[in-house]
């Protein structure tokens, strides 16, 4: 569904974050993308949701090129994707449920759906106890939770998470990644970047291993190796 | 869907505005302040335009008539006089009345009134007082009145003397500064005002800058720029209706305590002197406070809607 067609990215100052990758990504596969701080994980992401633009090469969702798409139609693009970070991205002023409601609102989902969708995907992800709490009021793995229900509450044709354990111990890494299963064996996409050995071999399944901005491996029943 | 979409942005911009509880009273002061160097122009321009008004309805040109003109003669160029379009009004004093008012105002003063009784006939002459529309016309209303006063009906000039050119000096010196004591009044209001605008956009610009992380949040999860930007509009609109009305409660009590003020720092004694300047801001302000509200409240509104939707912009092309 998602295919990078030898894509290349040059920051003016010449450093190159992207050197000729070229990959895809079939519906429904859990993929996980490895390398070290600097490989190229965190452009690719940026591209694939239009933050940011290749200088050479095409990226394409479904039949869509992603780089020619107007304003309005990236605004759809981000809807059909739903996106987890590292620093968790969440509103502050925000309690939980707001944060994940606005996510719905702003796509314009009915006020029923939003009453009944937000408490249901907290749950999933086990914080259907503090959906008032504001992100200060949560810890680091459960403002993960938040993000993760926020990003599945549109029900998105795929999930991109990006370093979602960087900032979370061991038990909660571990956690998070069983929640991306889960979701996964749902029927949804999930394209993961990570450098966490753990989190890589817990899940199993394809991994895509960059270097330097370049892809150096491609295994089907991946594990880590760097 | 329309509504609902409205209804959200303004249920949002709402609780934003009560959670950002420091930003929105930091904006609304400044915005406040701003509004009340617009109140302080308005009031500043009252204030002038009345002493203006005050000085002008002081300059007249008086023309006066020979001892023995005739009612009727006098009349007729009362009513030439009044035809000329520079002409505000004339107002006719005849002998009588001029002699009247003289006794009523010595009346308490036997030698004068002696004097008078004994010049026996009435030594007063007729007046016509006559006021132009503006100061700079008086140059040509004299002008016309010369001319006239070579001719009358028997041929012999009935016009004893027009005071206009004792008065010239004074006259044209008015009619040249009053232009200028505007003009200059204007560009010093323009100038503030264009300050106080760039005062409030900025802090207004600052405070959304706080929420730049939000509004790339907001992008992510597919938001509409109009969505996005629809709420700070709303809080923009705040916090020009809160600071609006708190200009509006600043100035009343400015226009109402003023005259108290004036009277506390002269004496009691010394209001005579300041009869001009008393009650001017308080009468104002009641008669033009639908005006002055529109005035308030509408740039208060418009300031801050527009610097919020302004400031989302820079922070929406993620």
């Amino acid at each position: 569904m998602i295919y990078f067609d030898k894509v290349s990215k040059i920051y003016p100052d010449q450093s190159v974050a992207l050197d000729n990758v070229s990959f895809t990504v079939q519906p429904k596969e859990f993929l996980t993308l490895v390398g070290h701080s600097g490989a190229g994980k965190t452009t690719l992401i940026k591209m694939l949701i239009a933050e940011d633009f290749p200088t050479q090469g095409v990226i394409f969702f479904e039949s869509k090129n992603i780089h020619r798409l107007k304003k309005r139609d990236i605004s759809k693009l981000r809807r059909r994707i739903g996106t987890i970070f590292q620093d968790f991205r969440l509103i502050p002023n925000k309690t939980a449920y707001e944060n994940i409601a606005f996510a719905m609102e702003a796509i314009g989902r009915t006020d029923k759906e939003v009453k009944s969708d937000v408490p249901y995907v907290l749950d999933l992800v086990g914080l259907g106890e503090k959906i008032w709490n504001f992100p200060y009021e949560l810890s680091g793995g459960e403002k993960q939770r938040v993000a993760i229900a926020r990003a599945i509450v549109n029900q998105p044709d795929i999930i991109i998470a990006d370093e979602p354990t960087g900032n979370l111990d061991p038990v909660n890494t571990y956690e998070i990644i069983k929640i991306l299963q889960k979701i996964n064996e749902l029927g949804t996409t999930v394209l993961l970047t990570t450098h966490n050995k753990g989190a890589v071999d817990a899940v199993g399944g394809r991994v895509i291993t960059m270097e330097k901005g370049k892809v150096i491996r491609d295994d089907k029943d991946g594990k880590y190796i760097l | 869907m329309i509504f609902t979409y409205i209804k959200r942005i303004i249920r949002t911009g709402f609780v934003n505005f009560w959670r950002n509880g420091f930003l929105s009273f930091a904006a609304i002061v400044v915005l406040t302040l701003s509004l009340v160097s617009f109140g302080a122009l308005i009031f500043g321009s009252a204030f002038s335009r009345a002493l203006i008004a005050d000085v002008k309805s002081k300059v007249d040109i008086n023309l006066y008539f020979t001892l023995n003109a005739l009612e009727p003669d006098i009349l007729a160029l009362k009513k030439t006089i009044e035809k000329l379009p520079e002409v505000d009004k004339v107002e006719y004093i005849s002998k009588e009345q001029e002699l009247v008012d003289f006794k009523e105002k010595w009346k308490d003063n036997n030698l004068i009134l002696q004097g008078l009784e004994e010049i026996g006939d009435n030594p007063f002459p007729a007046v016509l007082n006559i006021k132009a529309k503006e100061p700079s016309q008086y140059a040509g209303i004299a002008n016309f009145l010369d001319s006239k006063s070579s001719l009358s009906q028997s041929g012999v000039s009935i016009i004893d003397k027009v005071n206009y050119n004792q008065n010239k000096l004074v006259i044209d010196r008015l009619g040249r500064i009053i232009p200028v004591v505007e003009k200059a009044g204007t560009i010093i209001a323009v100038i503030l005002v264009i300050v106080a605008m760039i005062i409030t956009f900025n802090t207004i610009r600052l405070i959304i800058y706080t929420a730049k992380d939000e509004i790339s949040v907001m992008k992510l999860v597919g938001a509409s720029n109009s969505y996005i930007r629809g709420p700070f509009a709303v809080s923009g609109i705040m916090y020009g209706i809160f600071s609006g009305i708190l200009t509006l409660i600043v100035l009343a009590v400015f226009a109402f305590y003023s005259d108290a003020a004036i009277i506390k720092l002269s004496g009691v004694e010394g209001v005579k002197d300041f009869a001009l300047v008393t009650n001017i801001f308080s009468n104002y302000f009641i008669k033009n406070f639908g005006q002055i509200f529109l005035i308030i409240m509408g740039s208060g509104i418009v300031l801050g809607a527009i610097s919020s939707y302004l400031a989302v912009r820079r922070y929406l092309n993620v």
